[in-house]
Parts: structure tokens; C-alpha cells; sequence
């Protein structure tokens, strides 16, 4: 168990060198991705992604946001049910060059070859812990497809810092803190 | 009666629930906290760390503000109960953009967001009627990742109250950490389908450490909790010994042939919030 401090993006060999049991806390950006904003990033053409994901850290989050006049705030932004983006990731993984996942539950077979395959690691956040994440997020760069997919589903582009602690729940060595 | 007032009491109960933790969940955290280590106690402090921080900023303490669910009690003589559903309806709405709380409401077939937290069948209410001239409502918001780790079991009466226990041991260790363990868990036994899934709901009503009245029942509940706590499945399922931080139980009377089990789960954030409404139009939030 050992504890880290890294920015966004990661190197290969930095996420190369992460255990199961690890402790993070990641500085820059991540993107916020359900299961409706995997579904269509991957149904478009890479051209038609208006942010480069493969900087960034892929967070499964459904935020609370609330709009000022000076823009959008976080309200609360816990990680959400990982397990529910399992048909997607090994693809999403292998397209958009993603390094860094932050969910919670844990992720199945399909997700745990791509992350040996490409050099990925899948971290935990507390489940729930809404409230304490939206403290580490220093602002919302931007947001991608709000009409259409409404506030949880959208994807938001925040710069963190500090974000965790994190998990590392499954790593690049094949292994997976999860039981069977 | 003013229920402009009232209104602003709805929003005050959803406000209490999504922000501030009832006492009896809390306690029970702490004492996971100290009977965890390593990695499991990195979790447990985490949520206590999140529990104050939600209520001193009064930000929702998760950011799955869940489906507005109410179980109500009407006093059979108070002089209002055609508004009832409204004040409910109107406070949920004003709640969603005052607290705020996330739109949760999506159309199955268009996957439209109603934006309000209403839409059909949503708030969802319980009606029942009691004696007396008050209003007790109970404020329940279910999250998401937690409802879908509910089961319903149709299982042959033959296997008996062991098949049962199986059962809700078997189910809680394949949800794993998905249901953001440590959860409470609800099993209604007995019934029909629905019943069963109804009365494992209201089973998460009662607080946490508070045992079932029947001894029988509440000797099953320890033996749930202990079985399920050995599963090592832990908080988020990353290890550890609390999966669980209660079991309740609920029954019914079967039918012969059936013998229905209905599992709703918790997660840790067991949010409940209670609001007393007096015939006169006053309100209590607690």
C-alpha cells in the first residue's frame, strides 16, 4: 500500500508502477461519463470530440450542478456504479487512449484485459461521498451535450486537485481487489 | 390553512434528509470506523469526513439526490388531504432547484430528463390512513445504485426460512461493492411479489440497530447481519467487515404455493427525514 500524489495526464510508466491497494490523489483534469456519454462518444468520429479525453482522467460521475451567473458550480460529484459501463469500456478504452478511470463497484473481464492491453488503471472513490469530491474540484472547464443528455448524464470537464483518496481497485498487472 | 407554508415545509423535510444523516446511522459508521483497517478505514473515514462536510456546507451529502419517495400517514380528520399530493408534488419541485437536489426523472421511452424530480408515478407515495387529525410523512430519497441491487426471490416454500436466509446472503454478496456497502438491508418476506418488494422498502424505514419486535424474526436479522459481515466483502466491496450495518425484516402471510422474498438495499446513506403536519397547518421538520 502505497500512497501517490499525480497529475493529469499520467505517463504509461507512472500507471505501469500502480498496485491493487495503492492510495491516490490525482491533480488536473478529468471528464464525467455515464452510460448515455460512452454510448455516444463511442457512436461518433474522433474529429466530432470536442475535448481531448486522452489527457484526462475518466471519472463515472453523474454530478449535482447548479448554474451562477458567473457559471457552474459543483453541488456534489461522488462517483457512480461503475459496473454499468462495462459493455462499453474495453472499446472506449482502446479509443480514446484513456489511463485513469475513477468509479466505484469495480469493473468485470472486459475492462480488466484492456486495462493490461493499454496501460489503464481502474480506481475506487467512497461511493456517496459527494460532497467531499466536489471540495477537490477547483473549477468546471466546460460542458459537452447538456440539452441532450440533462444534467447527470452530460459530460463535465473539471480541473481537480488532489482528488481522493482513490483506490487503485484493479491495475495493469491483471490483478483485482474485488472478490469473485 | 396556509399551504404556501406547507409547501416550505416539503422542502425543509427533502433539505433535512439529502443533508444531515440520522443519528442512528451515524453512530453505526463510527463504530465500523473503529473496527476497520488498512483500506476499509480509508473508506469508513471518508464518509464520516463527507457526513460533516455536507451538513456544515449544507451541500446533499451525494450527488444521486435519488427518486423523491414518501410513505405518508394520513389522519383520517385532517381537513386538507385533497392537497395533499400537491404540497408534496410542489415542495419536491421547489426543492429540486432551491437545495438543490439533481433532476432524477427520465422518460423510460424518450430518455427525456423532466428536470424536476416529478413525472408520472413520481414522487412516489404510500398512502395510509390512521386514526387522528395530523399528518406524519416520512421523506425517503432512494438512490439509484442502491435500487438496483433489489431482488425479488419467488422461491418454492419447501426450502424453507434457511432457503430464505440463503437467499438474501447469496444476493447480497453478488452485489458486492455496487451498492456502496456499508449498506442496510430490507427483506420482506412473504406476501406476493409485490408485497414482498414493498415491505422490504418499508422495512428501511426503522433506524438502524433497532431490532424486530417478534424474537424469532430479530434472531434472523443477527444471524443475516453476521453472515453477510463475513463475506469480507467490505465498504465499496474493497474488504473489510462491514458490508452491512443492519438487516430489517418484514412478513406477510403467503399464499400455500409462494413464497416471495424482497431485498431493498440501502446504501450507507440511509437518508430519512420525518415531518409532522397539524390540522391547524403547522409543520414540524425532525
Amino acid at each position: 500500500m502505497v500512497e501517490y500524489h499525480l497529475n493529469l495526464p499520467v505517463k504509461p510508466d507512472e500507471i505501469k508502477r500502480l498496485k491493487v491497494g495503492d492510495i491516490l490523489y490525482v491533480s488536473g483534469m478529468v471528464f464525467t461519463a455515464r452510460d448515455e456519454a460512452h454510448h455516444m462518444m463511442l457512436e461518433k468520429k474522433k474529429d466530432e470530440i470536442p475535448f481531448d479525453p486522452s489527457v484526462m482522467g475518466l471519472y463515472h460521475c453523474g454530478p449535482l450542478m447548479k448554474k451562477t451567473k458567473k457559471g457552474w458550480n459543483v453541488v456534489s460529484a461522488g462517483p457512480t456504479t461503475s459496473s454499468r459501463m462495462e459493455i462499453f469500456e474495453d472499446r472506449f478504452i482502446e479509443r480514446f487512449g484513456i489511463r485513469l478511470i475513477i468509479g466505484k463497484g469495480g469493473m468485470g473481464k472486459n475492462t480488466q484485459k484492456a486495462l493490461q492491453k493499454y496501460m489503464c488503471v481502474y480506481t475506487s472513490y467512497t461511493g456517496g461521498a459527494g460532497a467531499l469530491a466536489a471540495e477537490k474540484v477547483e473549477n468546471v472547464k466546460d460542458v459537452y451535450w447538456l440539452e441532450k443528455l440533462g444534467m447527470p448524464e452530460a459530460i463535465w470537464l473539471f480541473k481537480v486537485k488532489e482528488f481522493g483518496p482513490l483506490i487503485v481497485a484493479m491495475d495493469t498487472h491483471g490483478k483485482s481487489i474485488y472478490k469473485k | 390553512m396556509n399551504i404556501n407554508s406547507i409547501v416550505d415545509g416539503v422542502v425543509q423535510l427533502i433539505k433535512k434528509a439529502e443533508i444531515e444523516l440520522p443519528d442512528d446511522v451515524i453512530q453505526a459508521l463510527k463504530k465500523a470506523y473503529e473496527v476497520e483497517k488498512g483500506i476499509a478505514r480509508t473508506q469508513i473515514a471518508a464518509i464520516l469526513e463527507n457526513i460533516d462536510l455536507a451538513k456544515n456546507s449544507g451541500r446533499p451529502m451525494c450527488q444521486d439526490t435519488g427518486i423523491q419517495t414518501f410513505f405518508v400517514e394520513v389522519g383520517v380528520d385532517f381537513p386538507e388531504i385533497n392537497k395533499l399530493k400537491e404540497i408534496i408534488t410542489r415542495g419536491v419541485k421547489k426543492a429540486t432547484s432551491e437545495i438543490p437536489i439533481r433532476p432524477n426523472t427520465v422518460d423510460p421511452f424518450s430518455g427525456v430528463n423532466h428536470k424536476d424530480n416529478t413525472g408520472s408515478h413520481v414522487p412516489y407515495i404510500t398512502w395510509e390512513f390512521v386514526n387522528g387529525d395530523s399528518v406524519s410523512i416520512n421523506a425517503f430519497p432512494k438512490g439509484g445504485g442502491s435500487e438496483n441491487m433489489s431482488k425479488l426471490g419467488m422461491l418454492k416454500p419447501g426450502v424453507g426460512i434457511e432457503g430464505v436466509k440463503d437467499f438474501v446472503v447469496d444476493e447480497m454478496i453478488k452485489a458486492g461493492g455496487n451498492p456502496c456497502p456499508p449498506t442496510v438491508v430490507g427483506v420482506g418476506i412473504g406476501g406476493g411479489a409485490d408485497l414482498s418488494l414493498k415491505l422490504g422498502k418499508k422495512a428501511l424505514l426503522r433506524p438502524v440497530g433497532v431490532r424486530h419486535k417478534d424474537k424469532k424474526i430479530a434472531s434472523i436479522e443477527e444471524e443475516l447481519i453476521e453472515r453477510i459481515n463475513k463475506s469480507g466483502i467490505g465498504p465499496m466491496g474493497l474488504g473489510g467487515k462491514t458490508t452491512v450495518l443492519d438487516v430489517h425484516i418484514e412478513m406477510a402471510h403467503r399464499h400455500p404455493a409462494s413464497l416471495p422474498v424482497g431485498i431493498a438495499v440501502q446504501c450507507w446513506a440511509d437518508r430519512r427525514a420525518h415531518m409532522t403536519i397539524k390540522k391547524d397547518g403547522s409543520w414540524e421538520v425532525k
